[in-house]
């Protein structure tokens, strides 16, 4: 591995963005002035979570001073998707979700478009409404998508046309029948994970112009601007060279804002006004009622090991709660099947992943993809084998864990890792095997760990390209079209950048707002993948760029190109020792004796990266060669009390420790660690409710609680180790969604060994602690 | 819809508006006076994105209608530095990296210099007390405390 240029790789240097965000400098989409030109639009959203739509009567809307326009479905029959096209724009004869959008109303203000949307009429046709994922896979469940078998899919994607299976991944690995024969100790469970939403602090918002000429712009919180064009531009069939997607600083995503969650919309009803600005900006409640969510699961889980504890089987059906249009969502059940074992070791698995339409919101990427769903439940049925055979739950999983070069559950070899040094450190963290007491007598202290592993999961080939362009000042602007979501992403680019390039850090720019008619592609910033694969192409990038300078020197200097470096803005060399400020020659190159003619010129790098090397996997045991790019693991361990009075628990010490291949900025590291614990612990207590209507009944921040300043964990002890990739920019690779990943069911398990009680359904909510200690009470009286 | 002549100090500069009954705060910050530093969350009272001082004391801009600011005084996230220096609260967020997507912090920010004129040297609960109306979903939270502390340390909210 080439060690760092400027040593700069491995150090914490300060965000690029934070002056801004103190100051209030920073622009978000909303905070973009548009002048008097903008009208306001609102959606008109389905009451129904099922239904045929019999007659749509726009005139009393249109009819309203200051409405300039109403869209519906009607007229427009594009659909929409990532990997399944499966989903209408606005609804056109059928409705498959509580809030749906139906209708779009243009107006002058925002309280104009909201009078004239409630003047939207609508004839319904109720139609049975289908929610638990197991119940919508019988044959007898009402159909979603009759159609289901004319929709285009991505060739690794398996839907089972006729019924509400949008995806069904499987895995046959070894003989799972002879091995529950030589399998000690079984244990065997179900466990259910509700709805989440992702809660960003900023809500969805767009604004869209169709010019009269046809060609589109649409600003956009996007964490894809790129994908986001791709697929509005297929739907509405653009071409990509005339929609432009601009998309400033976004306030939060967590896989909210990949994909197209309600843009369409706004292109589609500034299409109807051409030449006006109009802005669709999401209420809070529409956040919670109408964007996409965290898919449901319910998964049944079977394991068995001998009788020293060595994994020998797994079988699992995993049933994941889709939502009314699965086009991202199918990819989670893929990802889930092909690391369905957890990062275990497993010799004997059989899996069946299966994404399933069901009558509510859009379930698709957040922070994990899968993951924390699928953990949920693995990390307790490890728990509960490790107790039948005896065996410290820590203990059992550095015995069971995934090694580097493994043959893991997808046939692939696993990637460098190393987990146990996770295990090691999360457990040396809090004491692990210590008995505590807790800090009130009618409290109960537990403590409990969980680890995770997880791949980036996207296709087999998603690309990054990244463009280094010098000033006369040799100051440096990084062109990426990776989003800075809040992780850190713009820095990261700027620190590889000037790593490379030998520029003072402080002398790079990475240019925002990304847009697509600048900014060099990018597939999206999803999967904890920007570090590593935008890394790459920012670092190849400066490198190309890095070549063109000392070319450039060292023909000017009759030297050999490999005698020379680049240092703090300077050509050095190492041989003559002569020196050679960047600034004007980057941009006018160096004159030849006696000004006899000139050499070099401005100097633009460009770089990409594509990972070339996955390969398919055989669709009846989905087996291959290499399923996915690489994975990062981690582990956490959490110490815990819980109020036996009310059923509350309190994190006392969250310890969170992952392997990230490469530390390229510690400190963004710990940020991500401390957040995501956070998240994690949040998460393990929300829940998205709805009535029977398929109507959510708490989308406010009252009713849908996150965490507060006030709820966080007494202690986050973060910490990493580096085992370097192969294919990641010094060795490093993601590590944001991981963070979250295990944390619901390390408190499960905390919680366990605190009570005695396994909790094997989300969310952890007190109520249902204090009634299930009653109920474990009364059983002891 | 009936419309009032107002006068207020908004970080400093003389205002006078004509503005509508219904109109927020937050809307004649964003909307009439480009002071887009103040971010809208949830327009309900429940996130704390849109705090701002009103008269010293942070309220949630979303809650106050404009025609109450008639002869009050707002600071705003732009009205922190002054010539171009951060306060040592700002610094201090910075220091520590007490940001991550950065939509919740000038809320955060305006909550926490009320704390500090208030108490000068509060305690990590007083902290947690006067920002639990501040919802964050990226950072965890507890550089947010620590910059507070810190910046209790360096300076106070000045």
């Amino acid at each position: 591995m080439k060690i760092s240029e400027s040593g700069l790789i491995g150090q914490s240097v300060a965000r690029t963005d934070i002056i801004d965000k103190v100051t209030g400098c920073a622009v978000f989409v909303d905070d973009i002035q548009f002048g008097p030109n903008l009208l306001h639009s609102r959606l008109v959203r389905s009451p129904h979570p099922h239904a045929l739509i019999k007659k749509i009567d726009t005139s009393k809307a249109l009819a309203l001073d200051g409405v300039r326009a109403v869209v519906t479905g009607q007229e427009l029959s594009a659909r929409m998707g990532l990997y399944l096209i499966d989903r209408p724009i606005f609804a056109a004869d059928r409705v498959r979700y509580y809030g749906e959008p139906v209708a779009g109303v243009v107006a002058t203000t925002e309280e104009i478009a909201v009078q004239a949307a409630r003047l939207v009429e609508i004839e319904y046709q109720p139609l049975p409404a289908i929610y638990d994922p197991v119940e919508a896979v019988q044959p007898e469940a009402p159909l979603l998508h009759p159609d289901l078998g004319e929709y285009s899919v991505a060739n690794f994607i398996f839907p089972e046309p006729g019924t509400n299976i949008s995806e069904h991944f499987k895995i046959r690995k070894g003989d799972i029948e002879s091995a529950w024969e030589q399998c000690a100790v079984v244990a065997e469970d179900r466990f259910r994970l509700p709805s989440i939403e992702h809660v960003p602090l900023e809500t969805h918002t767009s604004i869209a112009l169709s010019e009269t000429n046809g060609e589109v712009t649409l600003w956009a919180s996007s964490q894809s601007p790129f994908a986001m064009r791709d697929m509005i531009a297929q739907g509405l069939g653009i071409p990509h060279n005339k929609l432009r997607v601009i998309a400033p600083m976004v306030g939060g995503g967590f896989g909210g804002k990949a994909g197209v969650t309600m843009e369409a919309c706004a292109v589609v009803m500034a299409q109807a006004v051409p030449g006006h600005p109009v802005k669709l900006r999401l209420t809070r409640e529409e956040e919670f009622v109408g964007t996409s969510v965290r898919q449901s699961l319910v998964s049944d889980i079977k394991v068995g090991c001998d009788k020293d504890g060595n994994l020998l089987a797994m079988e699992l059906t995993y049933y994941f709660g889709g939502g009314a249009y699965n086009d991202y969502g199918v990819n989670i059940a893929r990802a889930a099947g092909y690391s369905c074992t957890g990062p275990y070791d497993v010799p004997n698995v059989k899996a069946d992943s299966l994404c399933v339409y069901t009558n509510y919101p859009v379930g698709s990427a957040m922070r994990g993809f899968g993951m924390p769903e699928i953990h949920w439940g693995l990390e307790q049925i490890m728990d509960q084998l490790a107790e039948k055979v005896d065996l410290d739950p820590a203990e059992f999983r550095r015995l069971n864990c995934v090694r580097t070069d493994d043959e893991i559950v997808s046939g692939m070899k696993m990637t460098p890792i190393n987990l146990e040094a996770c295990i090691d450190k999360v457990t040396e963290a809090i004491d692990w095997g210590k008995e505590e007491k807790p800090t009130a007598p009618n409290k109960k202290r537990g403590k409990g760990i969980a680890i995770m592993w997880k791949a980036p999961a996207m296709p087999p080939n998603p690309g990054s390209a990244a463009v280094v362009r010098f000033n006369e000042d040799a100051t440096v602007n990084v062109e990426i079209g990776g989003q800075e979501l809040g992780q850190g992403s713009f820095t990261v680019a700027a620190q590889i950048a000037a790593d490379v390039l030998g520029v003072p850090y402080r002398k790079v720019t990475v240019s925002s707002p990304i847009d697509t008619k600048y900014s060099p592609y990018e597939w999206q910033t999803v999967a904890s993948r920007l570090t590593w694969s935008m890394g790459n192409a920012v670092k190849a990038a400066a490198e190309d760029a890095r070549k063109q300078i000392l070319e450039t020197v060292a023909d000017h200097w009759d030297e050999d190109v490999d005698d020379l470096t680049i240092k703090d803005g300077l050509v050095i060399s190492f041989k003559s020792e002569r020196e050679q400020p960047l600034d004007k020659m980057v941009i006018y190159g160096l004159p030849n004796e006696d000004f006899e003619g000139w050499k070099g010129g401005p100097v633009v790098g460009r770089g990409h990266f594509m990972p070339t090397y996955v390969t398919n996997l055989d669709p009846e045991t989905g087996q291959g060669t290499r399923a996915v790019v690489h994975y990062t693991v981690g582990a956490q361990a959490v110490d815990l009390e819980v109020d036996l009075d009310t059923g509350q628990i309190d994190v006392l010490k969250i310890a969170s420790v992952y392997d990230v291949g490469r530390a390229i900025n510690p400190d963004l590291i710990m940020t991500q660690i401390e957040g995501g614990a956070v998240h994690g612990m949040s998460s393990a207590y929300e829940s998205l409710k709805f009535n029977e209507n398929g109507e959510p009944i708490n989308p406010s921040f009252v009713d849908y609680r996150i965490a507060t300043i006030a709820d966080i964990p007494g202690k986050i002890i973060g910490d990493f180790v580096e085992t370097p990739i192969e294919d990641g920019p010094w060795g490093a690779r993601g590590v944001g969604e991981h963070v979250m990943v295990q944390t619901a069911p390390a408190i499960a398990n905390a919680l366990y060994n605190a009570v005695g009680i396994r909790f094997s359904d989300l969310p952890l909510s007190a109520d249902k602690i204090y009634l299930a200690l009653d109920e474990k009470l009364a059983q002891e009286r | 819809m009936a419309h009032h002549m107002i006068s207020l100090l908004v970080n400093g500069q003389k205002e006078k508006l004509l503005v509508p009954s219904n109109l927020t705060l937050l809307h004649v910050l964003r909307d009439m006076l480009g002071l887009t530093g103040t971010k809208n969350g949830c327009e309900a009272g429940e996130c704390g994105a849109c705090t701002v001082l009103l008269d010293g004391e942070p309220v949630n801009s979303c809650m106050v209608l404009a025609p109450e600011l008639d002869g009050r005084e707002v600071i705003t996230v732009e009205g922190l530095a002054k010539d171009g220096q951060l306060t040592p609260l700002q610094e201090a967020f910075a220091e520590l990296s007490a940001v991550q997507c950065g939509y919740c912090t000038p809320g955060m920010l305006m909550s926490a210099t009320a704390l500090l004129r208030r108490k000068p040297h509060p305690t990590q609960q007083d902290v947690q007390e006067a920002l639990v109306g501040n919802l964050c979903r990226c950072t965890g939270y507890q550089r947010i405390i620590d910059a507070v502390m810190v910046a209790s340390r360096t300076g106070g909210a000045e």
